[in-house]
C-alpha cells in the first residue's frame, strides 16, 4: 500500500552530464513495490519548485533502498540533482499499476525496449522476471542519443548477466538509428514471437506499439504524464484510450490506470 | 506537563456542525476515498468531494496541468463520474466517515443545479452542498454563473427551493466586486460562501509558442494565489452576515490562521494535497498548537481579529 515517506538519501551518483541516481532508505517500498510502478519525490520544505515529481522506481533492494535513475529537465529534477547524501526528500509510493508479469504462452520470449530515461524501470523489471522466470529468454534493447548516455547503463545490465543490444541516434555506441529498428534486426530470436516492454519517449514507444500490433505481438508501455498527485485525486494525468464512454472521449488516468497500459488500449494518434 | 483546557474548534455553517474548521477543496481530495490512507478523515472539518455533474463528464484533453511559481494552473475540466454513480459508488463509503461530507455540485443550466439539488436532499449521509457557479452558462452565451450577480442569484435561489440541506455557494475570483456576489447568494439563501475558486490564467512555452494547457488557458491554484484569496476573503467576510469559507494557497495552520484572522469561519485546503498529502490533518493539529501556545481558548477569539490601524 502506498505511503507517505520522509526519507533519507544513502548516495548520490553522477551518470552522465545530466543523469543522476539517487538511492533512499525506504524499506516500506523496497519490499512491496513492483517493477513498473513510480513514487512521487520531492525535495521538501521548499514552495518553488512545488509538487513532488513522478520517477519510475529504478531498483529495490533487500538492504531497503531504492533508486530512481533521472535526467535534469526543468526546475524540480535540478533541485534533486543537487541533493546530497544525508539530506532528506519526501516520497509518495509505491504507486500505479506495474507491468504485466504473468508468464507468456510457451514459446514466447521477453523483450525489454527501453529508450533514455525509459531504460530506468527496466533494471527492476528485468530482475524480475529473471527471478520469476528462470527459464525464460529475457532479450534487451537499449537506446539514447549517445554514447555517454548509454554506455554505463549497458555495462551494468552487462554485470547483471543480460546481453543487451543498443542503438544511439548518433551512432557513437552500437547501432545508429532508433530503438525499435533493433525489434526488426537478424537476431536468433528474429521471427518468433515475443512480449514487448517498452518505455521511452512517447514518439519511440509509438513506433514500438505500432510493430507490435502488425506482429501480433503482446505490448506494454510505461507512459509519462503530468503529474499533480500521483494518487488519483487532481486527474490530471489523463492519457486519451481508445473506444468511447457514454458517447464522450474515454480519458484513462496515468496514475491509477497505469503509468504502464496494453498499447492496444491507447489512442496513438493523438498528442 | 502542562495541563491544557480543551479547546474548541466547532465551527457552524447553517446547520452543518464542523469539529474544526479545516475541510478539503473540491477536486484537489478526489472522492475522499483516494487520501484514507494518508489521512484520518474523521479528523476533518469536513470532506468536500470532486465536483459532481447530472451526466458523467469526460474532462478536457491533456495535457491538462502545469507548475507554475509557487502554483500550478489546471484545466481538468470538470471530469467527473456523475451523480447516479457517485450515489451508487462513493457516497456508500463515504457514510462511514465520521466527518460530514459536503457535495460540490456543477451545472450547464439553473435548471441543473435545482434538479441535483433535489437529488441529493433525500440521501442520507450528506452535510451539505456546496454549489460550483464558476461554470458557463450555456443558456446565456457561456458567460459564467459566478461573473455575474443576476445568475449567481438565480443558482442560488433555485437550489435553496430544492433542498433543506445546508447551501455554501463557492465564489469565482474572477470578478471586479467580490462582496457584490457575495451579497447576491447571501441574499437569496446561502447558508455559506467559499472562496476563492482558480483564478483563471495561463502559460506558454516560449520554444514552441504553445499555450502549455490544451484549453490554452486554465485556473491558478497554490500559494501563489494566497494574497489574492485572503483580500477577497476578508472584503467577503466585511460584507455579508454569513460564514465565510476561506480557500486560497494555503499549505499550513499559519496559512489557515490568516484567514481566520481575515473573518473566515473555515477554511479549505486545496493544491496542499497534492504536495503533501497530510496536510489537512497536520493543519488541524497545528491550529489546535497555536490556539493552545497563544492561550486562546476558542477559534471565535481569533475569527475576524484583524486589527487595523
Ligand atoms: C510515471 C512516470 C515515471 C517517470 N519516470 C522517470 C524516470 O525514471 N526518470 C526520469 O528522468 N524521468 C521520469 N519521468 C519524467 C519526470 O517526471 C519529468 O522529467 C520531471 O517531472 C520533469 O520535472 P522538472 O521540474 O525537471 O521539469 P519541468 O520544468 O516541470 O518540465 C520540463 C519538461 O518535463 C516535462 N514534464 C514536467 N513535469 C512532468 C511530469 N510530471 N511528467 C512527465 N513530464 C513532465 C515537461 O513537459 C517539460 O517538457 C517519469 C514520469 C512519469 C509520469
Ligand atoms: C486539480 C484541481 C481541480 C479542481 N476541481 C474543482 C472542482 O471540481 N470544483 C470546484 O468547486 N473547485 C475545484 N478546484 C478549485 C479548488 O477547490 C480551490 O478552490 C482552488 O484550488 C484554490 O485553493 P488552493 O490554492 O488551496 O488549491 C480544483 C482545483 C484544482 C487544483
Ligand atoms: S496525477 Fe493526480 S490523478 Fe493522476
Amino acid at each position: 500500500m502506498a505511503g507517505q515517506y520522509l526519507v533519507k538519501i544513502v548516495k548520490k551518483e553522477q551518470l552522465g552530464k545530466e543523469i543522476f541516481r539517487l538511492t533512499l532508505h525506504a524499506p516500506e517500498i523496497a519490499t512491496t513495490a513492483r517493477p513498473g510502478q513510480f513514487v512521487m519525490l520531492r525535495s521538501g520544505g521548499l514552495l518553488d519548485p512545488l509538487l513532488g515529481r513522478p520517477f519510475s522506481l529504478h531498483q529495490c533492494r533487500a538492504d531497503g533502498s531504492i533508486q530512481v535513475l533521472f535526467k535534469v529537465f526543468g526546475a524540480g529534477t535540478k533541485r534533486l540533482a543537487a541533493l546530497a547524501a544525508g539530506d532528506q526528500a519526501s516520497l509518495i509510493g509505491p504507486l500505479g499499476r506495474g507491468f504485466d508479469l504473468t508468464p507468456p504462452a510457451p514459446g514466447v520470449s521477453l523483450c525489454l525496449v527501453g529508450g533514455g530515461m525509459g531504460i530506468a524501470p527496466l533494471f527492476l523489471l528485468a530482475q524480475e522476471l529473471k527471478r520469476q522466470q528462470p527459464g525464460l529468454t529475457i532479450e534487451l534493447m537499449l537506446g539514447a542519443r549517445n554514447k555517454a548516455e548509454l554506455h554505463q547503463l549497458a555495462d551494468e545490465f552487462r554485470l547483471m548477466g543480460f546481453s543487451p543490444l543498443v542503438a544511439t541516434d548518433d551512432g557513437s555506441l552500437g547501432y545508429a538509428g532508433l530503438v525499435p529498428d533493433l525489434l526488426a534486426l537478424n537476431v536468433p530470436s528474429a521471427g518468433k514471437a515475443r512480449r514487448v516492454y517498452c518505455c521511452g519517449p512517447k514518439p519511440m514507444m509509438a513506433v514500438t506499439a505500432n510493430y507490435c500490433q502488425k506482429q501480433g505481438w503482446d505490448c506494454q508501455v510505461s507512459l509519462e504524464t503530468m503529474m499533480a498527485c500521483g494518487i488519483s485525486a487532481c486527474l490530471g494525468c489523463a492519457v486519451k484510450g481508445v473506444g468511447r464512454r457514454g458517447g464522450q472521449v474515454r480519458y484513462l488516468h496515468a496514475c491509477k490506470d497505469g503509468p504502464v497500459f496494453n498499447a492496444l488500449d491507447l489512442d496513438w494518434t493523438s498528442e | 506537563m502542562r495541563v491544557v483546557e480543551q479547546i474548541d474548534l466547532k465551527v457552524k455553517i447553517g446547520s452543518m456542525v464542523l469539529n474544526n474548521p479545516v475541510m478539503t477543496a473540491s477536486g484537489t481530495f478526489g472522492y475522499g476515498q483516494e487520501y484514507a490512507k494518508f489521512v484520518n478523515l474523521d479528523k476533518l472539518g469536513a470532506v468536500v468531494v470532486k465536483g459532481i455533474s447530472l451526466k458523467p463528464r469526460a474532462g478536457n484533453p491533456p495535457p491538462r496541468l502545469v507548475e507554475t511559481p509557487c502554483g500550478m494552473l489546471n484545466a481538468i475540466g470538470l471530469e467527473n463520474i456523475g451523480i447516479k454513480a457517485f450515489l451508487q459508488d462513493k457516497l456508500p463509503w463515504l457514510r462511514g466517515v465520521a466527518a460530514p461530507i459536503v457535495v460540490n455540485i456543477l451545472g450547464n443550466t439553473v435548471e441543473e443545479y435545482a434538479e441535483l439539488a433535489d437529488r441529493l436532499d433525500n440521501t442520507e449521509g450528506i452535510g451539505a452542498l456546496e454549489v460550483n457557479i464558476s461554470c458557463p452558462n450555456v443558456k446565456r452565451g457561456g458567460v459564467v454563473f459566478g461573473a455575474d450577480p443576476t445568475m449567481a442569484a438565480a443558482v442560488t435561489k433555485a437550489v435553496r427551493k430544492a433542498t433543506s440541506l445546508p447551501l455554501i455557494v463557492k465564489l469565482s475570483p474572477n470578478v471586479n466586486d467580490i462582496r457584490i456576489m457575495a451579497q447576491a447568494v447571501a441574499d437569496h439563501g446561502a447558508d455559506g460562501v467559499s472562496l476563492i475558486n482558480t483564478l483563471l490564467g495561463m502559460a506558454i512555452d516560449l520554444q514552441t509558442r504553445r499555450p502549455k494547457l490544451a484549453n490554452v488557458m486554465g485556473g491558478l491554484s497554490g500559494p501563489a494565489i494566497k494574497p489574492v484569496a485572503l483580500r477577497m476573503v476578508w472584503q467577503a467576510a466585511g460584507a455579508v452576515r454569513i460564514p465565510v469559507i476561506g480557500i486560497g494557497g494555503i499549505m499550513c495552520a499559519a496559512d489557515a490562521l490568516e484567514f481566520i484572522v481575515a473573518g473566515a469561519h473555515a477554511v479549505e485546503v486545496g493544491t496542499a494535497n497534492f504536495v503533501n498529502p497530510r496536510a489537512t490533518e497536520e493543519i488541524v493539529d497545528g491550529i489546535s498548537l497555536y490556539l493552545k501556545t497563544n492561550k486562546i481558548s476558542s477559534l471565535e477569539q481569533l475569527r475576524g481579529s484583524l486589527i487595523l490601524s
